[in-house]
């Protein structure tokens, strides 16, 4: 017998898509029957009472979540989100439900063993609910009491080997898409530097120094499935610089109809015989394939890596091999100023073990953002208020027409004194001489 | 209910401390097929929605069966993944950034026996434990945000969105009958947790009235020079009030400056501003993150309001199937939602949508706003 009536959230358990109301039910029952004889450290209700506040959320159109409170890990300036039911007294099992952010392994891989071990800890010090995972990349904890969270901290470090994640105004956890470990696309290792930078800066990651939030993203190719660069202050994006390889053999085969195009992403309508003129060379947006007399021609030089020719033939065309990266920076949603999308600060960069130039160039923005953004501003923000000449500035990167989409349109330049022949300052008396007022 | 200590000495916290270890290694995790054949992959293809193949240099190959999780879940079911993935996958399973969880094999016969496996497992409910799809050109699972199940400044709620809008859309999840790969994000305010500000359809939570002031307490529980700070309008000022006598320390707000993004209310505690009939969604569309063709660009608002219906929000629900509905029949092949808009005409776009072009849709805020008008003669009657 459920504890409160839910008559609104029982309208989302049908359907065919999973029903979160389903899974909390089911997850509401087996902490009332307790089968493993889990000596629980939170209110068994926990997960009935989430159910009841919801179900109320659900009639009166409003949440029931208070801002979080200073809750946290000693030492630690992030990784738990304290939050408090305004509500406790109908629903005493949530008063307390505070968030523990978990480090993810990059590109989300796990053994069960580990996933296990990890959720037993879970069950039994917090409400046995979570989210795989949260926005920014992390496993996490939904839902338990201040005096547990030093204990979880104590038992994922000792037990389980792995830290929390982070939150405010610090480093939040990185992420990476799943790379070279399943990806033909990847143009560098996006889960070795997205681990090695994450544990570079565990002291960025844990205790806020900065401004506000910083985010990591790394995706592999320009594919961009992490959305690094509409997600993250700094994006690093994978790119090649030289030749696109064509196997003509392959093309052939897709011209034929032998491969699916698009790897058989579009198999579930009939869009007629695949046609390489329209669908690879009139779409690529520089204009720079041709095919004729059944070969395939790739101007590679004024490709734009795009991907689509790739995409659509990853048969017959591969990345190419002097591969390495961008960097763009400034991502952010719309709070405050706007949304941003990442601009483009270094067109091309080597990416590779120990990763020094690409720490190099996040150190640098680094030491600036802390010095000039103000309190919870992004970087992207920064910017935007400074200039992005001020960023080449700090990065020492040389200013490249591949920086804007185009040139400036007014001449309200700044100019440095250095950048002007003769004195800067001048006397005016002088200046009288050969003016009269 | 006995307190069970983990070890922790809370007297002597920096005792046995282990901390900054950061997440574990992903080489430890990586199922042997993968870690055979790291950066040696040669090609893929999606054999059906949901279902990968991999090929490597060396011959090997891995399947991998994709499934939707509705990314708020149980440990209940997370053990249920497990033993799926102990009974199919030597014990290896991965998720996705979109909230999908994999499950990978090295053969299409343990593919079959998989997918056969995740298909039968529903909910009490009836629903889909695990719906195999989510690839190519269809609709994949949607990225979300807390709503009103976790958190203190929702406009809406996030799951409830998602659940219903899926339901809709499984079909679209299960096939690839889309022209292009369709994105859908739910951010349940403007903070956008899930980033959907690049979405092909962006549903965001809204607030519509100025924030509520608790002039009694705010000095109590804000630094009020913050709150002001917190402003993008500069809609905060400082003032004091009387009440009973008494004179409080608080803030005004000119509320024809305010458009309720909530950055005060997260600043300051005292200044909440959701409201039942005040709150609700705009729902964006357009935007994408993949260089593919066109550069990533930024989702456009074609619905100003939409109000929350919980539990099944049918109007939201019935315009996104709209859209995606007239978007399916009038795109290319290869083109996503945004490029389709701007190649069309956005005329076109409310035209065939039948979506009404109100005033609330033209940019006012900031510089940005004048580069979204048209400096044009170039339109279409």
């Amino acid at each position: 017998m459920a504890k409160h009536k839910t008559p609104l959230l029982d309208q989302l358990e049908s359907g065919p898509w999973p029903s979160f109301v389903s899974d909390l039910k089911l997850e509401a029952a087996a902490r009332a029957k307790n089968e493993k004889d889990v000596n629980y450290q939170i209110p068994v209700e926990v997960v009935e009472d989430l159910l009841g506040v919801l179900e109320l959320s659900y009639t009166d159109g409003e949440t029931h979540w208070k801002h979080g409170g200073i809750v946290g890990v000693f030492g630690y300036g992030g990784g738990v989100i304290g939050r408090y039911c305004d509500q406790p007294e109908a629903f005493p099992g949530v008063a307390h439900f505070h968030t523990v952010r978990v480090a993810q392994p990059t590109g989300k891989y796990y053994t069960t063993a580990f996933l296990r071990q990890i959720i037993d800890i879970w069950d039994m010090r917090g409400s046995g609910l979570t989210n795989m995972h949260g926005s920014t990349g992390d496993i996490v904890f939904l839902g338990t009491t201040t005096p547990q969270l030093e204990e979880i901290f104590y038992e994922l470090t000792h037990e389980a080997n792995v830290d929390l994640g982070g939150s405010g105004s610090n480093l939040r956890t990185p992420a990476a898409c799943l790379g070279k470990s399943r990806c033909e696309y990847a143009c560098y290792d996006a889960q070795a530097i997205c681990y090695d930078m994450t544990m570079e800066f565990q002291d960025e990651l844990h205790r806020p120094a900065f401004p506000y939030k910083f985010k990591f993203k790394f995706d592999a190719c320009p594919n961009s499935c992490v959305c690094a660069l509409a997600r993250s202050d700094f994006s690093v994006v994978g790119i090649w610089r030289d030749e696109i390889r064509i196997d003509q053999e392959a093309v052939a085969a897709y011209v034929g109809g032998e491969f699916a195009p698009n790897a058989g992403a579009h198999s579930g309508r009939d869009w007629g015989k695949f046609d390489i003129q329209s669908e690879v060379c009139d779409n690529c947006p520089s204009k720079c394939i041709t095919y004729a007399d059944g070969k395939l021609t790739i101007n590679d030089k004024e490709c734009v890596h795009c991907m689509h020719c790739i995409n659509t033939m990853p048969r017959a065309l591969m990345i190419g091999n002097d591969r390495g990266a961008s960097i763009l920076c400034g991502a952010k949603a719309p709070i405050l100023d706007g949304p941003q999308l990442s601009s483009l600060l270094i067109p091309f960069i080597k990416v590779e073990e120990p990763f020094t130039e690409v720490k190099d160039v996040v150190e640098n923005i680094w030491d600036w953002w802390m010095e000039e953004g103000k309190n919870r501003e992004r970087l992207g923000e920064t910017m935007r208020r400074m200039g992005f000449q001020k960023l080449l500035e700090v990065t020492n990167t040389k200013a490249d027409p591949r920086h804007v989409q185009e040139p400036r349109h007014n001449p309200y330049i700044f100019w440095k004194a250095d950048e002007v022949d003769g004195p800067w300052e001048r006397d005016v008396n002088e200046y009288r001489k050969r003016h009269q007022r | 209910m006995a307190f069970v200590s983990s070890g922790y000495n809370p007297d002597k916290p920096m005792e046995n401390r282990i901390s900054d270890i950061g997440p574990r290694d992903f080489n430890e995790f990586l199922p042997p097929v993968l870690k055979n054949n790291f950066g040696q992959w040669k090609y893929h293809d999606i054999l059906e929605p949901g279902v990968l193949l991999h090929v490597a240099e060396s011959g090997d190959e891995v399947y991998t069966v994709r499934c939707g999780t509705a990314r708020l879940m149980s440990i209940t079911l997370i053990r249920e993944m497990c033993d799926i993935a102990d009974a199919h996958c030597d014990g290896y399973l991965r998720f996705t950034t979109r909230n999908n969880v994999e499950f990978m094999v090295d053969s299409k016969d343990k593919c079959d026996a998989l997918k056969k496996d995740l298909q039968s497992r529903k909910f009490d409910g009836g629903s889909f434990k695990f719906p195999v799809g989510g690839t190519g050109a269809g609709v994949s699972n949607i990225v979300h945000t807390q709503g009103w199940v976790h958190c203190h400044t929702p406009a809406t709620d996030a799951s409830g969105t998602v659940k219903v809008i899926m339901d809709d859309l499984f079909e679209e999840f299960t096939n690839h009958n889309m022209p292009a790969p369709v994105r859908i994000a739910v951010a349940c305010c403007l903070n956008m947790c899930g980033a959907c500000h690049c979405s092909d359809i962006a549903v965001v939570g809204i607030h519509r009235k100025p924030p509520l002031i608790d002039h009694e307490h705010l000095d109590n529980v804000c630094e009020i020079p913050l709150a002001i700070a917190s402003c993008p309008t500069g809609a905060v000022r400082p003032s004091k009030v009387e009440i009973d006598g008494k004179t409080f320390k608080t803030v005004a707000i000119k509320e024809e400056r305010c458009m309720y993004c909530g950055n005060c209310y997260t600043m300051c505690p005292s200044l909440p501003l959701s409201d039942k009939e005040g709150d609700g969604i705009a729902l964006m569309v357009g935007g994408k993150v993949s260089n593919r063709i066109s550069m990533p660009k930024f989702s456009k608002v074609v619905v100003a309001f939409i109000p929350n219906e919980p539990p099944r929000w049918p109007t939201l629900v019935k315009t996104i199937r709209t859209i995606l509905d007239v978007y399916k029949a009038d795109a290319n092949k290869y083109e996503r939602l945004g490029d389709w808009a701007e190649r069309i005409g956005w005329e076109r776009f409310f035209e065939k949508t039948g979506i009404e072009f109100t005033p609330h849709l033209i940019d006012d805020f900031r510089d940005p706003a004048y580069y979204t008008w048209r400096q044009s003669t170039q339109f279409k009657f």
